[in-house]
């Protein structure tokens, strides 16, 4: 009964370690670039990849059944929804007294 | 098998169903954890566009040193901790507890740094609440880059700095109470550990609990560049 688990080697997770202290140590370089609006994308942009790299490989999502893999997706999903429309709602709330209708 | 057999609870045909069991409950856990902080994120998100220039002045109070520290001591944390799983994995029990141990140093040693800049903060009258004492006066010297300052920039209102305050205190305070529950969950590990109660065949709570650490350290991934490095 003891099939070997699905996992990576101990030299996968330094790489992986290597590779997430090295985008750390770039996005800390990144918002001392003069790239105005793009600053925050930037270190938006290099988080996602960190947390990516953490999900696939740290926490064995890669090998990890299509049931998780979904779990994930919709929690992703559900986080877009949440900050995207709440977000959108409050930015567009100024075209409306633009345009003379108040609402509040 | 008969090793395990105590491990196993009844309602699971076997180990492999239960451990896919435990693992997808605490996945969907998570999911419910992403929207908790997906929540206050929100909130930072309108505010940090509203009150832009407070936001840039605050970040640079914060210490950009220590939060790079403070992340590098994380994933190195999350390095250990997958360690741990790996040889829970392959029933080693001396380098399980010794992975497992430096875990917890590691998020202690995380929790004291962010305890020092926590209490420089409070020292320096920045936690709302409590004594927020940033006076309408005060200017602040924006050291950013050459070219990069705009007229005005050199003032700040203090209601919106307060309130990045606020957000940076409420993450970061979040963050803090999720890695205290973290150590006190490895503490449990290293103390189920250390007796010889996982092996190969059954390891489903390091598994479980690493999940739930490397999750903490992907929270702490985006609050540094949100909070440490505003510049804009």
């Amino acid at each position: 009964m003891n099939e070997k688990p699905h996992s990576f080697t101990p030299a996968a997770y330094f790489l992986i370690f290597g590779l997430l202290l090295g985008l750390t140590v770039l996005t800390v370089a990144a918002a001392e670039l003069n790239i105005g609006c793009l600053h925050t994308w930037a270190a938006l942009a290099i988080a996602g990849i960190k947390a990516t790299l953490v999900v696939l490989f740290f926490m064995h999502l890669w090998h990890s059944s299509r049931l998780a893999w979904l779990v994930v997706a919709a929690s992703l999903f559900f986080l877009a929804i949440l900050i995207g429309i709440v977000y959108e709602d409050y930015h567009s709330r100024s075209w409306l007294t633009a345009v003379g209708l108040m609402l509040m | 098998l008969s090793v395990n057999a105590g491990a196993l609870a009844h309602q699971f045909r076997d180990l492999k169903q239960q451990q896919e069991a435990a693992t997808l409950g605490m996945w969907m856990f998570l999911a419910t954890e992403v929207l908790f902080f997906g929540g206050v994120l929100t909130a930072y998100a309108i505010y940090r566009q509203a009150y832009a220039n407070a936001f840039v002045h605050g970040s640079l109070f914060l210490n950009t040193a220590l939060g790079t520290l403070n992340t590098a001591v994380l994933l190195t944390s999350s390095l250990t901790m997958a360690l741990s799983v790996w040889f829970a994995q392959r029933g080693n029990r001396t380098l399980l507890v010794g992975c497992l141990g430096l875990t917890l140093l590691l998020g202690l040693v995380f929790l004291g740094i962010k305890a020092w800049e926590w209490h420089h903060e409070y020292a320096a009258g920045r936690a709302p609440g409590i004594n927020f004492t940033v006076s309408e006066q005060q200017r602040y010297p924006v050291q950013i880059h050459a070219g990069q300052r705009d007229e005005g920039a050199e003032t700040v209102n203090p209601r919106e700095l307060k309130m990045f305050f606020l957000f940076y205190f409420i993450l970061t305070g979040l963050h803090g109470i999720h890695m205290m529950v973290g150590v006190g969950l490895l503490l449990y590990l290293i103390i189920r550990a250390a007796p010889g109660f996982f092996s190969s065949g059954y390891y489903s709570p390091v598994e479980v609990i690493g999940l739930y650490w490397h999750f903490v350290d992907i929270v702490w991934i985006f609050l540094f560049p949100l909070l440490y490095l505003i510049r804009h």
